[in-house]
């Protein structure tokens, strides 16, 4: 009896090694890993060893599905990112037809198993306040209102479902057309008065001439909490804040893709601004332009402050329409890569969807493709709607 | 097996010391460094196998060597698909977010190829799937793999079809059909080619474990949202003496993508994170099935669903995928996109700063300066050559950011140039005191006049029209 065990084993042994010695030499160390065998010296010293640590593929093979558990992996954090509203209704303050909460989440991005995130991330569509030279596939979307910031934003909303607005004041850039800030004031009021979402006011990037349109839009905005975007350390934060504080205000807090740059103008605004007040950018590159280390420095972000760090606990919003700086999502290319009018906005919506695996909740977006889809997606990410394995059961012979 | 909850420590957890302690620390230099604590780091670092220690290869350490290799394989098996030397790797990862090491073996991608079309159209796919390639900073994007798949359940039909792909092509495959004759029909006339099979279910769990055992190939498990069965069935066919397995818990497009990125998180993490062996597995996925969703549609509606998908599961730890478009605006995005989750995520890919020259510039010559991010460095780099005119480009250090993102985050500074003008010494090559800056960089411009005593040009936004710029401003200047 026991001899017969030992050459049936020797038999299925045998089979092994066969199989396993037609495999390139680099391959079986990765294969007697699992067997705990040597193999090296050859078949014979091997044997005794083998029958001694009998691994369990040597075993009778099984007949029926062997069942195992599943549980999920869930695990527990610490910390939570704040909520942060933007838009104000009458209610709140100011003439909103709704406000918008974002932030809140207590598990990493759609991890659906833990903790689905309370607020979906939004969508908003970028206006500018003077013509500027965008692409062409994004163009011809808001060809009759280039020149219009009004009546953009309406069709921003009226048309393309833009849940907020960021109106972009560069014409107060100095090297533009330096536009005075009761000027931008102006603009803004009336994009106020032509749609009734929440808005992002957007600066022209100077520290200074931004920081005096601020103090002006947030005066003449004064309880529609605006989010002033955005707020760098090169600016007078005291006076930054105080603006935003008097009168309602979020402020964006932007930084140049450095977690320890964004801890640290984070902790300056705490001075001044409670942190229910403030929503962070640590800056989105194109796709193929560093959107690796903008992911990436968005997805350390999002589990430093579940793990329990206080200063990165804030909402993230992404400037999207960086992904058109790409040339692959603008120029014209060799027909292969397909027309411009397709790899464009898919460009800015792979930039999107790979920004939001990573954590953002606030996006900043331009393509009215790229913008429903997106939202699309959300939708569906947040539906809690279960899944419907029937549908893709026999996707191998579906014809296509 | 692998039920038993011990967590093994992740690669980040691992220090060299533990590693050096069961090397042999003769300290002989056959691996070629230094030490045996030079070649325990950089094991710990994979930057160097166990095998490159000849002496940890002896019978004598045996134990130490198997001890070894326990503690430093990823915990996500690699899988090798395709005939010998032609093979691909899948899986192999260590970690589930990037920034806690740099991901191994990028998404391998697949495109499909069915048994009923016809013989131009397979030709036709074999072709544009194997001449894909875009140059991207230095390296060649490609697509790496042919999925054929049975639409006919006919297995004289689908062995003509792999026959005819063999004959065709050395990429690897994957045969896909849920009928184990079909199958075996294909695996006849590719007995050497190892393709990965798809897939084991449920039901025919049993004849696909035989046929990957007969013809030693890697085992697709299909078990659309249901990591139960999933987990059973990697289980079973393991007992069965099946080692090499791939997981798919289903790409539900449209409404279940939610499951579907849940499933992919979930799966990832109880084999990283909670050393789940049954799980411990390259993950397939099948952006294909957007054209499931998108029947009646045009072709354009299933194409631009296809596009996104296959980068939320690039994004989302896919180790393979499955594509049916062909279209390269749906593959270059997703190229270019794992490119960028599979590089050395600690640093931005950056080059050296400092100046270069192009030609043979002389002291009348344009000088130009960019960042020193590699992309933004490399696509200045041959525009200015396509140009054709001897010039100077200064690199200067925006902490490896382009120049749109560098002048916002104050990265590029007026100040940094002046400095680089300086350090480079380019008043001692040139004459004049004229530079070119990046269109992007224009807001900097009265700055950099102050900091540099320079005149500032503003060049063209985008450094395609360099050429043009130089031959119609500087050539009048
Ligand atoms: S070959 Fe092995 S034993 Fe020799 S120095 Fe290198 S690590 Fe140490």
């Amino acid at each position: 009896m026991a001899e017969k065990e030992n050459k049936e084993d020797f038999l299925n042994l045998l089979n092994l090694l066969t199989k396993f010695q037609e495999i390139e030499l680099e391959d079986v160390e990765m294969e007697f890993g699992d067997l705990e065998l040597w193999l090296q010296s050859g078949i014979p010293t091997v044997l005794p060893k083998a029958k001694r640590l009998a691994p369990p593929s040597l075993k009778a093979k099984p007949t029926s599905i062997l069942q195992a558990r599943f549980t999920s992996p869930i695990e527990e954090y610490p910390g939570q990112v704040v909520e942060v509203r933007l838009g104000a209704t009458k209610n709140e303050g100011g003439t909103r037809g709704k406000s918008i909460t974002i932030g809140g989440e207590k598990s990493p991005p759609f991890y659906l198993f833990e903790t689905p995130p309370p607020n979906p991330p939004i969508i908003s569509l970028d206006v500018f306040d003077t013509k500027i030279p965008l692409a062409k596939p994004v163009k011809m979307h808001f060809n009759e209102v280039l020149e219009d910031p009004v009546a953009w934003a309406k069709l921003a909303v009226d048309k393309y479902g833009a849940d907020m607005i960021t109106l972009h004041l560069i014409s107060i850039d100095p090297l533009v057309k330096d536009t005075s800030p009761v000027e931008a004031a102006r603009t803004v009021e009336q994009v106020l008065q032509a749609v009734d979402v929440p808005l992002v006011i957007g600066g022209c990037g100077d520290p200074k001439k931004d920081l005096e349109v601020f103090e002006k839009v947030a005066e003449v905005g004064a309880g529609e909490r605006f989010l002033l975007s955005s707020v760098t350390q090169d600016m007078d934060i005291e006076r930054a804040c105080a603006a935003a504080k008097k009168h309602g205000h979020a402020v964006l807090s932007f930084t140049p893709m450095d977690l320890n740059q964004a801890r640290q103008l984070n902790r300056r605004l705490y001075d001044f601004l409670p942190k229910e007040q403030i929503i962070m950018d640590t800056t989105t590159a194109a796709l193929g332009y560093g959107l690796d280390y903008a992911f990436t420095i968005m997805e350390r972000a999002r589990l430093a402050a579940l793990m329990g760090d206080p200063e990165l606990q804030h909402p993230m919003s992404s400037g999207t329409t960086n992904a058109w700086a790409a040339r692959e999502a603008w120029k014209k290319m060799d027909p292969q890569w397909g027309s411009r009018e397709f790899r464009g906005p898919i460009w800015e919506t792979v930039t999107a969807v790979t920004l939001l695996l990573a954590g953002v909740d606030l996006f900043m977006m331009m393509h009215p493709a790229a913008v429903k889809t997106l939202k699309d997606v959300i939708m569906r990410l947040t539906s809690g709607k279960p899944g419907t394995p029937e549908k893709i059961a026999n996707w191998v012979t579906t014809k296509i | 097996m692998a039920e038993k909850e011990v967590k093994k420590p992740s690669i980040k957890e691992i220090s060299p010391i533990d590693v050096y302690m069961l090397l042999p620390k003769t300290n002989c230099k056959e691996c070629g460094e230094e030490n045996c604590m030079a070649f325990a780091t950089k094991l710990v670092n994979r930057e160097l196998a166990l095998e490159q220690c000849p002496p940890l290869l002896k019978k004598e350490n045996e134990k130490a060597y198997k001890q070894l290799w326990e503690m430093l394989k990823p915990p996500i098996k690699e899988i090798s698909i395709g005939a010998e030397k032609q093979t691909i790797k899948v899986g192999g990862k260590y970690v589930m977010y990037r920034h806690e090491f740099t991901y191994t073996n990028p998404t391998a991608i697949a495109i499909d190829i069915t048994d009923e079309m016809s013989d131009e159209e397979v030709m036709e796919r074999i072709k544009k799937t194997q001449e894909f390639s875009y140059i991207y900073i230095g390296n060649t994007l490609k697509l790496n793999m042919i999925a054929i798949r049975s639409t006919s359940n006919d297995p004289d039909k689908f062995k003509t079809t792999v026959k005819k792909v063999v004959e065709n092509t050395t990429l690897p495959l994957i045969l896909c059909s849920f009928d184990s004759k079909v199958l075996e029909a294909g695996l006849m006339v590719a007995p050497k080619a190892r393709p990965l099979i798809y897939a084991a279910t449920k039901d025919n769990w049993k004849d696909m474990a035989e046929l990957a055992l007969m013809y030693n190939c890697p085992l697709a498990i299909f078990a659309p949202n249901n990591i139960k069965l999933l987990r059973s069935l990697s289980k079973t066919l393991l007992e069965y003496g099946v080692k090499n397995l791939v997981l798919d818990p289903g790409t539900m497009a449209g409404e279940g993508i939610g499951d579907a990125i849940n499933n992919f998180t979930m799966i990832r993490r109880a084999a990283t994170k909670k050393g789940d062996e049954l799980l411990g597995f390259p993950l397939i996925g099948t952006p294909i099935t957007a054209w499931l969703e998108n029947k009646d549609s045009p072709a354009e509606v299933a194409q631009w669903n296809e596009a996104y998908l296959a980068a939320i599961l690039i994004d989302r730890y896919a180790d393979l995928l499955i594509l049916h478009s062909t279209e390269g605006w749906v593959l270059l995005p997703n190229v270019v996109l794992r490119q960028n989750i599979y590089t050395d995520p600690r640093k931005p890919v950056a080059v050296k700063p400092g100046m270069r020259a192009f030609g043979t510039p002389h002291e009348n010559s344009p000088v130009m300066f960019t960042t020193n991010f590699a992309l933004t460095y490399y696509t200045v780099a041959s525009d200015i050559e396509n140009a054709g005119v001897d010039s100077y480009l200064l690199v200067v250090d925006s902490e490896g950011i382009a120049v749109d993102c560098a002048v916002a985050g104050r990265k590029l500074t007026a100040d940094k140039v002046a400095e680089a003008i300086k350090e480079a010494k380019i008043e001692e090559k040139v004459k004049h005191k004229k530079l070119i800056i990046p269109g992007k960089a224009a807001r900097l411009s009265g700055e950099i006049e102050e900091a540099s005593g320079w005149e500032v040009m503003v060049g063209p936004r985008d450094s395609s029209d360099i050429p043009k710029f130089l031959h119609e401003k500087w050539n009048q200047s």
